[in-house]
């Protein structure tokens, strides 16, 4: 395979301006290139040291050090090699790094080298040279198209016992390490007057010209080198070297401040209105990002207009046996040895339908790899110098194990000749990128000059597209386009771009002669080779009768996974096209969807993870509950303080008891700061709070606070809490803690919208103050103690319900509610969140003498209970004010959001569930939250269902469990024993039909 | 009202110290703010003008326009929705502004005393741009003096006021959330610089 | 997608809450005859249009305007944003 070397002694076309003499320092390496400053670099490949230069992408290293074969296939375990040099790569995905830093499924084509890269081969057992699963291949037969969904249909019980595992454990090609990320990923959101998507001659051509103007421009590459298909030719612009041109086009657009310059970055999407995704990696190029640097940024770009300039991904031509390492794409060799000076093998060997592959053969001669055949399927085929040329002629076999040593070719004149080759360039012609046009609802058009699909119908708003991407191909019209575009771009946004003196480029035309498959050959010709889809496939998709290519992608899976099909989908539509009689653009093709190369999870999330998931809300005593071991529970956004253990309590109930007890026998402190408070001011103020509650506010007096219930427009009960009344025409209303923002959204639904005129001023003050409930028989001594003498709350002068502004603590401004939500004396005070923290700790000192206890909301939920107090458990969302025992409340004197529909006859049946409370007969009995009530006798169904318990806690007032929930006729039903059953758990108690008031029934204690 | 500023319960931070936090990077600083009083200001239905003008003379110069905000000796103010403007004073001399506001207002508005239900860090120094711009989708680049941005980071709703373009900056957010904020300006910042 | 915001200019939907058809705005009368079943058609028939549909967005992380949009649902282009406070009062909201 290394026939002699013709040494062009030719000197590198190199951006730095030296001469790269490296030929020979890995097998594969030629002079010349871009592998800038000749750094070499050090990296492992399944644990085998090898060398590269800095500017290699892994492939290109490899393919340096004389490695093709890099991977295996996803289903029958084929030796695979690199087919592309792009991220277009369906074959060469390889594990980066180890550990939490692991990441399969990695395209070695884009995976910049870096010193100490670690890379390992997937999809292989226990080696990519001898891989165990290679048997798959040998039962290729049966593994055809839909044989998942053919063979594992029955019997049914074998599938998740048997089928699933299997399939499960032979799935999939990389793997994970299991440990977490140690990464960080940013976020970030750009603006721009122009998006360039893609820098080669077109982008960089339009952020020259836009840029020039005075615009703002962000153009942004996937590749680590800007440029483009300027890198992998040997054209160039003007008086420059390709290379050089851009160097110089990059330092002319790094000197404007109107212009970012973003290499590594892939435009992901384009959403609606010129939003479009992008993914910056930032550290990906080397070993580990720096001490809290991101290692990926996800953009959000909000642009003003675009350009996709993305380019053109080239196609290979289908054969048997053509998936052999080394089997590669002509424009990838070409790349690989004009950019990277690197060839696959020393002899190679071009197939092509089209011109573009003869440059293939032209670049390699001149670096001075032979090129042993160039086969053209033309009969018209233009000359080629320095190689034998077979016009008319096909690729029908090929040779080799792990690794390509000769092509079998069908010569015009019939005869077969066998062609050494270590590699095979395959030129199919060129596919416009059009993904990102398609993001919305753009359908490509086929342009029958150029054998492609190109950008057409509705494009993402404000894009235009330029150069390759949009069928363009030569670099003058790239660059020209380019500049076009960006001019009339911007003229929509009123900047006056000029066109300016284009430099001299190459303006070849397109000759292709459409050349898909080659028919001859009963063995399988690969079209997918990431998802192992052969020509055959197709067929057999087409021959059950699968029309859409929609249908055939699903089916066949071609298209599908990392690379989505970018070298494959064209050739499967083609067949399918032939197949059933019509023509490509008649067959269409499948819907290009974001992303458009895989994103990872990690980059998705950002800084959301771990305890940064989402925002943490803390109470003002949260310090003070840390200092005193307090358990923390999440309450929505909050982290609010379940219990306070003490020392001895082993057990949380035991903690729960006492301050359940602690607080109805004496004081309990709790932080009620969580509950939603929004100030209603106006006029109107009374009137608006009649609109939004059930019951009537436009009585209640100055200084008092009332309960209420607020209804959704259906009837149904969705909120309650209290208005405070602090004068004529302010309120101050509190909400459930988890209905807290649905609540302000509402009432500003009314305030706007069903009621313009009203005179009502809403802001939410839920942080502003700090609100602790006092409770217990000594909760008057202890505010007595706090609250500054001049203001009398005693029972007369601030009895139950009351409420105002005081001073505590010598001076500071407060709040006093005299609300009650355990069923004790108890009022809600509160102050300025600054001084939370000082006024719990000043409560608890006045409290000491009483023996005040702190309690959390375990505590707060029991008392709740016990005194049958509704909560989010019971407005479920199911239940109306008649359920919950309000019926009475909603007032029919006037009209409020909910009470027009709440009369209606279902919602008020005879046997309507109503809110009752229950009693283990057995007191050992536990009660549950969620069981089912049944009468005392017969059968255990849906049917004769009675209703259910909402919420059930232990009561170590009553010194049993205990339960509140809704029962059909509930109120009439007292006395009454039924079963509560938990038929998932096997579980049937007996219980006794009680009032939810499990204490304190006639309100006495709360009024003392 | 002295007794107001003497009282005996002693204030902490919303970041729960008893001295503001400051956070130093190279060419950015991020200073938690805690020494100034917020009232919201609502014009009551019909009295817009009268509001306004009534505003005028307790500050000593116009409310904001939409998306504004401004200064007036030690007042200050932004827009934060329509007919609704956030004032803001030093905290020591001015803890009772609402109650001050109202009174200068009357009919024509309604104060709501809103100090406690922020927190606030200033952002200064050149990078802040780079920073920003990890954090929100306002188009700070493109910013000048005087805007006042409702916007959200890193899931948090905020009010971001320019002071000096790719300078200075305030950033106000829900005083619970005081941690979470000032944990993503942090991260932000450790990430650019 | 970008909504222009009639005061604000240009916002991304992403700080808007959604709520539904902008016909929510015509809440019948309590007082009407058959006001059971207006509240009924009001509350549960709603058109479900591929093209233009007027529909009500909440300016939740931003200054808590209501506003109606004149979206199309096929090719999500915004045809108009108007204050809903406004549209409700040229719809005889006003008491």
């Amino acid at each position: 395979m290394t026939d002699a070397v013709m040494n062009a002694g030719r000197v590198a076309f190199q951006a730095d301006g030296s001469t790269g003499a490296r030929k020979g320092v890995q097998v594969n390496r030629l002079d010349g290139g871009l592998i800038k400053g000749g750094k070499p670099l050090s990296f492992t490949f399944d644990g085998k040291r090898f060398k590269g230069f800095e500017g290699d992408t892994l492939a290109s290293a490899l393919l340096a050090n004389g490695v093709r074969l890099m991977g295996r296939s996803f289903k029958y375990h084929r030796p695979r090699g690199v087919l592309t040099s792009g991220s277009e790569e369906p074959n060469a995905l390889v594990e980066l790094r180890s550990g939490g830093r692991q990441e399969p499924n990695t395209r070695a084509t884009v995976a910049e080298l870096y010193d100490g890269l670690e890379a390992n081969s997937q999809n292989r057992w226990p080696s990519l040279q001898h891989d165990f699963m290679a048997i798959n291949d040998r039962f290729s037969n049966f593994l055809t198209a839909g044989f998942y969904y053919k063979t594992f249909m029955w019997p049914a019980a074998f599938w998740e016992k048997l089928y699933e595992p299997i399939i499960r454990k032979a799935a999939g090609l990389g793997s994970i390490s299991f440990e977490a990320d140690p990464d960080a990923y940013d976020k970030g959101f750009l603006h721009c007057d122009l998006l360039v998507i893609g820098a080669g001659p077109a982008g960089l051509m339009a952020a020259l010209t836009a840029g020039r103007a005075g615009a703002q421009v962000i153009i942004a590459d996937e590749d680590f080198l800007l440029g483009g298909r300027l890198n992998a030719e040997t054209f160039g612009v003007g008086d420059l070297t390709g290379a050089a041109w851009v160097e110089q086009a990059q330092a002319e657009l790094a000197a404007m401040p109107n212009v970012r310059v973003m290499p590594r970055t892939t435009i992901i999407g384009a959403f609606d209105h010129g939003i479009y995704g992008a993914v910056e990696r930032t550290a990906d190029h080397v070993l580990a990002p720096e001490a809290g640097k991101p290692r990926q940024i996800l953009w959000r770009i909000y642009s003003k207009r675009a350009m996709l300039a993305a380019g053109a991904t080239e196609r290979p031509i289908a054969f048997e046996n053509n998936d052999r390492p080394g089997v590669m794409l002509a424009g990838a060799v070409r790349a690989y040895a004009n950019r990277w000076a690197v060839t696959p093998d020393q002899t190679v060997a071009v197939f092509t339908n089209n011109d573009d592959g003869h440059r293939t053969a032209a670049d390699l001669i001149a670096k001075g790899v032979k090129v042993t055949a160039v086969i053209d399927t033309r009969a018209d085929a233009p000359a080629v110098e320095g190689a034998e040329l077979f016009a008319g002629a096909q690729v029908i076999d090929t040779k080799g194990r792990l690794g390509l040593e000769s092509v079998r070719l069908r010569l015009a004149s019939g005869i077969t000749r066998d062609v050494p080759c270590g590699a095979l360039a395959v030129s199919g012609g060129w596919n416009p990128n059009v993904h990102l046009t398609c993001h919305q609802r753009g359908r490509p058009a086929w342009r029958e000059d150029i054998a492609a699909f190109v950008p057409a119908g509705e494009l993402p708003q404000n894009m235009v597209v330029a150069g390759a991407a949009n069928g363009d191909f030569s670099t003058a019209a790239a660059l020209r386009a380019g500049a076009e575009g960006a001019v009339a771009a911007l003229s929509k946004l009123g900047i006056e771009a000029k066109v300016g003196e284009l430099p001299e480029a190459e303006d070849a035309p397109v000759n292709v002669t459409p050349f898909w498959y080659v028919k001859e050959g009963k063995g399988r010709a690969w079209l997918d080779q990431q998802n192992d889809v052969t020509v055959k496939d197709v067929k057999l998709a087409h021959q059950e009768n699968f029309r859409s290519v929609e249908h055939l992608k699903r089916y066949t899976t071609l298209g599908m996974a990392t690379d989505q099909g970018k070298t494959s989908n064209m050739g499967g539509l083609a067949i399918m096209a032939e197949l059933a009689g019509k023509q490509i653009p008649e067959v269409g093709t499948t819907m290009f969807r974001p992303p458009y190369t895989p994103v990872s999870f990690g980059v998705m999330a950002g800084r959301s993870v771990g305890e940064e998931f989402r925002p943490t809300r803390k109470t003002p005593s949260h310090k003070w509950a840390e200092e005193q071991g307090a358990v923390f529970v999440e309450v929505g956004q909050w982290l609010r303080a379940q219990w306070f253990p003490k020392a001895g309590e082993t057990h949380w109930r035991q903690s729960v008891d006492r301050e359940v007890l602690q607080t109805r026998n004496s004081v309990g402190i709790c932080d009620v700061t969580t509950l939603g408070k929004i100030d209603v001011q106006g006029k109107d103020a009374a009137e608006f709070l009649n609109k939004m509650y059930a019951n009537a506010f436009a009585k209640l007096p100055v200084g008092k606070v009332r309960y209420g219930l607020m209804l959704r427009e259906d009837g149904i009960a969705y909120d309650d809490g209290t208005a405070a009344r602090f004068a004529e025409d302010h309120f101050v209303v509190t909400t459930t803690t988890a209905n807290a923002v649905l609540v302000y959204r509402n009432m500003e639904f009314a305030r706007q919208c069903l009621f313009p005129d009203m005179d009502v001023q809403l802001i939410s003050t839920t942080e502003a103050w700090a609100q602790f409930a006092v409770a217990g028989p000594n909760a008057r001594k202890l505010l007595q103690k706090v609250v500054d003498p001049e203001f009398d709350i005693s029972n007369e002068a601030f009895p139950f319900m009351a409420c105002g502004e005081v001073t505590v603590a010598g001076g500071c401004r407060a709040r006093l509610f005299r609300i009650s939500f355990s069923g004790e004396l108890a009022y809600e005070i509160a102050v300025p969140t600054r001084y939370g923290d000082a006024m719990i700790r000043k409560l608890m000192e006045a409290g000491e003498e009483f023996g005040a206890v702190p309690y959390g909301t375990e505590a707060l939920g029991v008392m709740r209970i016990e005194k049958g107090h509704a909560a989010g458990n019971e407005l479920n969302g199911t239940t109306s004010a008649l359920n919950l025992g309000m019926g009475k409340m909603v007032s029919k004197k006037k009209d409020c959001i909910g009470n027009t529909l709440s009369e209606r006859e279902g919602m008020n049946q005879e046997d309507a569930l109503k809110l009752v409370g229950f009693k283990p007969v057995n007191a050992a009995d536990p009660v549950q939250a969620g069981a089912h009530l049944m009468n005392a006798d017969g059968e255990v169904s849906a049917a004769t269902d009675q209703g259910y318990i909402t919420s059930a806690a232990y009561s170590p007032v009553l010194g049993c469990s205990i339960g509140i929930g809704f029962l059909k006729r509930g109120d009439s039903r007292k006395g009454e024993v039924i079963r509560a059953v938990n038929p998932l758990e096997g579980k049937e108690i007996q219980v006794e039909v009680v009032s939810a008031h499990f204490v304190d029934p006639e309100g006495e204690r709360l009024r003392g | 009202m002295g007794k107001f500023d003497n009282h005996g319960l002693k204030a902490i931070s919303p970041l729960g110290g008893y001295e503001p936090r400051v956070d130093v990077f190279t060419g950015l600083q991020i200073r938690e703010v805690t020494d100034r009083a917020l009232a919201s200001l609502a014009a009551r239905q019909g009295s817009e003008n009268a509001v306004k003008s009534a505003a005028a003379s307790y500050l000593g110069g116009a409310l904001p326009e939409p998306a504004g905000w401004g200064e007036h000796g030690v007042f200050s103010a932004w827009w934060m929705g329509p007919d609704l403007w956030m004032i803001s004073a030093p905290h020591d001399s001015h803890e009772l502004m609402a109650a001050d506001l109202k009174q200068a207002v009357g009919e024509a508005g309604s104060v709501v005393e809103q100090t406690d239900g922020w927190c606030r860090f200033d952002m200064e120094g050149p990078r802040c741009f780079d920073v920003l711009e990890r954090l929100c989708n306002a188009n700070v680049r493109a910013g000048k003096a005087g805007d006042a941005t409702r916007t959200s980071m890193e899931h948090l709703g905020v009010f971001l006021l320019c002071q000096a373009p790719g300078q200075v900056y305030s950033i106000i957010g829900p005083r619970s959330s005081a941690a979470s904020l000032h944990h993503a300006l942090v991260a932000a910042a450790k990430s650019v610089i | 997608m970008i909504i222009n915001h009639p005061i604000l200019g240009p916002r991304d939907f992403q700080e808007f809450t959604y709520l539904g058809d902008a016909s929510l705005i015509d809440r019948p009368d309590w007082q009407a005859d058959n006001a059971a079943d207006q509240f009924h058609d009001y509350l549960y028939l709603r058109d479900n249009p591929a093209g233009e549909h007027r529909e009500l967005w909440f300016h939740e992380q931003g200054d808590r305007s209501w506003l109606v949009v004149t979206r199309n649902t096929v090719t999500h282009e915004i045809l108009n944003v108007e204050l809903a406070r406004d549209v409700a009062r040229a719809r005889g909201r006003s008491k």
